[in-house]
């Protein structure tokens, strides 16, 4: 169990480190590229395992008691995502030994790709804001490095809004993470979720400085309304991989540190999720207006990514509502839709990357003609209709969960957004079917490419194949996801047991006045 | 204290200032600034003692009391190594951008917006 | 750049720079240092030589390559770190075998530890600096 649960962190890095240190192997440093991956999806299959009937597991990182040593906590919630990011890893490297040049894998493609993992799953288990911050700053290393490789021009300007975006959301998180230390003295998040509800009468002001701050961090990277504007300029630069890796996972990070934090430690916030609810209108409403006025297939995408984590968000914001059965209900059709987006919108991304290899440009334009393959075209309808919530699609369950929450909570406005604006996604579906599938062909299109060596042609349709077949799964058979999403729900809105299994050092809890000497000085 | 937060304001509203500039050298430049500036914070706000340092006195099994928290140290020597490393890391990336663009100047800078 | 001085004051520079960044990675057991430290100071001693005698011959004194430090170390420090598991400890737990070294450093599983953090902040730092270097 101790192995188990450093395993999400521990296998990228393993294999992060022997593709650096045997670098010069090209054949050997892609597979095991691809072995790490598929580890790292068996190892996230056996912590879900774990904690599947709501189990909280905990390490505390070198032996140290809690609070005052680094804490690992993963329960339902945190399992489920870490095995999502396997198979995104997973079905991500296997189409990186298509879409990634070799100079581009020279320069250490697979190494960042799992240090980017390791971050991922770090910032997905630990229990610890801290740590927290330290795992987003590896995740934001690691991609800016992979936004960087290649060095083009455009990758390099959209490099440099997403690095100095990202960089000043860090310094407000740390920020956040100093104020909230110097208030309550202590950065265990089971910890603050006891301390932070008492601190309310005293230091109402400082709390909600301190929720603003995270607030403002967190939307950053999960890229809400109005601090979306960076995502649609950095995302499409890379290559195609980089940029489904990125589109799938990054910005679920930061959706999924809202969600832990303002559930686990902000709650008694009055008023925080009628706040969140605005933002998440806003969000959905304004991502989905601009994918409408775009004509490039990456940015329409990443357009859609914005709106679509409004529809996250929302799942939080329905937490305004006093029923319990409302609550569970909003937030586990959340979790839901957070694991259909990460599957679908990674499948679309790789599409768009093989759409470009065949067709030559990512411009809807000079695209057309397209249909003449008919197993692409097939395979960028699945995820495409799942994304509009089209029946009997993942996504049609998630946005039902969302849509009844939101109706039996009274919050009828965000429902009428909610439906407009998966009317709109469907529209600009329809706009790239038709542009790029169905249209002929203009007459300035690029040349065609050259057809796939047989090799190329498994490793780019085999991974699509693959997550648009978990779609349909999904959407036919809902059962089992409901079911776990809706105990992780549960459990994060009676973090009780995140709490107890954290066990804290009893000093820390007894203690509270003995580490508050300093607050009494002016 | 006041010395601290008035030193604090200053930092960040230079960085703040620098990070508005057209030159994305300056825009580096004020992401120091604010850097130290959010370490100094974590410093404040961690509590400023003076020459009480966490230390186990021989004999006995916890310090006397009053000493200062060493926790907001650590957490800024991490910071402060991160830090180096993104700036570092950014320093690189502008002067690539200067290499690929030929330009500085951040209204030049537009090929990826919408 | 072709300084004699320069050039001399490297040869009997570069080997002091070296030792003591050994001598900083073991007395970060108690005191300041450690192998972040040792290892900026290591990277120091490979720079100055790159900047008497040209980046090429920096790489020759070298031998290695910096990613291959920068894998060695991130392995070292890994396995160190899982050392304590198969003792059924919670992972980076330190582990002692009583062995005391000079500077009061202990021989243990933590020194591993900090000796793959030197490796991997000296092949991250020649990384950098020796491509800057040569453009």
């Amino acid at each position: 169990m101790k192995l188990l649960l450093v395993a999400p962190i521990l296998i990228p890095l393993l294999t992060a480190g022997v593709t650096v240190a045997f670098w010069r192997a090209a054949r050997f440093r892609a597979w095991c590229g691809v072995v790490g991956a598929a580890a790292l999806l068996a190892a996230g299959g056996l912590l879900l395992a774990a904690t599947a009937g709501g189990q909280v597991r905990t390490v505390q990182i070198g032996n140290w008691p809690a609070p005052f040593g680094i804490t690992l906590a993963v329960d339902l919630f945190s399992a489920l995502m870490v095995l999502i990011t396997g198979i995104i890893g997973l079905m991500v490297a296997v189409y990186s030994l298509a879409d990634v040049d070799i100079p581009r894998q020279r320069y250490g493609y697979f190494p960042l790709f799992h240090i980017l993992l390791a971050g991922v799953c770090g910032a997905f288990i630990t229990g610890d804001i801290f740590n927290l911050y330290v795992w987003f700053e590896v995740m934001l290393m690691a991609s800016f490095l992979l936004l960087a490789l290649g060095s083009e021009r455009a990758q390099l300007e959209g490099a440099f809004k997403y690095v100095t975006i990202n960089l000043i959301s860090s310094m407000v998180f740390l920020t956040g993470v100093g104020i909230l230390y110097g208030t309550a003295h202590t950065l265990n998040l089971a910890d603050l979720a006891l301390r932070v509800p008492e601190m309310m009468d005293r230091h109402g002001h400082l709390v909600r400085a301190c929720a603003m701050l995270f607030g403002v961090c967190f939307g950053l990277k999960a890229a809400v309304f109005p601090l979306f504007f960076w995502l649609p300029a950095s995302y499409a630069t890379p290559p195609a991989a980089v940029s489904a890796v990125f589109a799938g996972l990054l910005t679920k990070v930061g959706v999924y540190a809202l969600i832990r934090v303002f559930t686990l430690v902000f709650g008694s916030i009055p008023g925080i999720y009628a706040l969140i609810l605005v933002v998440a209108g806003l969000t959905m409403l304004v991502g989905v207006l601009g994918a409408v006025a775009q004509f490039e297939m990456r940015r329409i995408l990443s357009f859609h990514i914005i709106s679509q984590i409004g529809y996250m968000i929302m799942g939080l914001g329905l937490l305004v509502s006093s029923d319990p059965g409302v609550r569970t209900l909003g937030l586990t059709a959340g979790i839901f839709y957070i694991i259909h987006h990460i599957i679908v919108k990674t499948n679309l991304f790789l599409v768009s990357g093989t759409v470009r290899q065949l067709g030559g440009t990512y411009d809807l334009r000079s695209l057309g003609g397209l249909v003449r393959a008919p197993l692409l075209s097939a395979l960028f309808l699945i995820p495409a209709l799942s994304l509009a919530g089209i029946p009997p699609l993942s996504g049609f369950w998630a946005k039902l969960g969302l849509i009844e929450a939101g109706f039996l909570g009274g919050q009828n406005t965000i429902v009428i957004v909610a439906l407009l604006t998966s009317l709109l996604t469907l529209v600009s579906m329809m706009k790239i079917w038709n542009e790029v599938f169905w249209k002929p062909a203009p007459q300035d299109a690029p040349e065609p490419a050259e057809p796939m060596a047989p090799g190329q042609w498994a490793a780019r349709f085999i991974p699509i194949a693959l997550l648009a077949g978990l779609t349909v799964l999904i959407g036919l058979f809902p059962a089992p996801l409901l079911t776990l999403a809706g105990r992780a729900a549960d459990r994060l809105l009676n973090p009780a047991a995140y709490i107890s299994a954290v066990n804290l050092h009893e000093a820390a809890v007894a203690g509270l006045s003995t580490t508050q000497i300093s607050e009494d000085k002016p | 204290m006041l010395l601290m937060a008035i030193v604090l304001g200053g930092l960040f509203a230079g960085g703040l200032y620098l990070m508005l500039a057209r030159s994305i050298t300056r825009v580096l430049l004020g992401l120091v600034l604010i850097g130290h500036a959010t370490n100094l914070l974590i410093f404040t706000a961690g509590g400023l003692v003076r020459g009480r340092p966490p230390l186990v006195p021989a004999g006995q099994t916890e310090p006397a009391a009053g000493y200062a928290d060493p926790l907001p140290q650590a957490l800024i020597l991490t910071a402060i190594v991160i830090s180096f490393a993104l700036t570092a890391f950014t320093a690189v990336l502008v002067r690539g951008t200067y290499q690929a663009a030929g330009t500085e100047d951040s209204d030049d800078l537009r090929s990826t917006d919408t | 750049m072709n300084s004699l001085v320069l050039q001399n004051a490297t040869r009997a520079l570069v080997p002091l720079l070296l030792v003591y960044s050994i001598f900083v990675l073991f007395r970060g057991h108690n005191h300041p240092g450690g192998g972040f430290l040792g290892g900026l100071l290591s990277a120091s001693a490979f720079v100055l030589y790159g900047l008497a005698y040209g980046v090429r011959a920096a790489r020759r004194l070298l031998r290695v390559q910096p990613l291959t430090l920068i894998g060695a170390g991130l392995l070292l420090a890994l396995t160190s770190g899982c050392a304590g598991l198969f003792l059924g400890r919670p992972f980076l737990t330190g582990l002692w075998t009583g062995v005391t070294l000079p500077e009061g450093s202990a021989l243990g599983s933590v020194l591993f530890f900090d000796l793959g953090v030197y490796l991997m902040v000296l092949g991250a730092a020649l990384l950098t600096l020796l491509t800057l270097a040569e453009d």
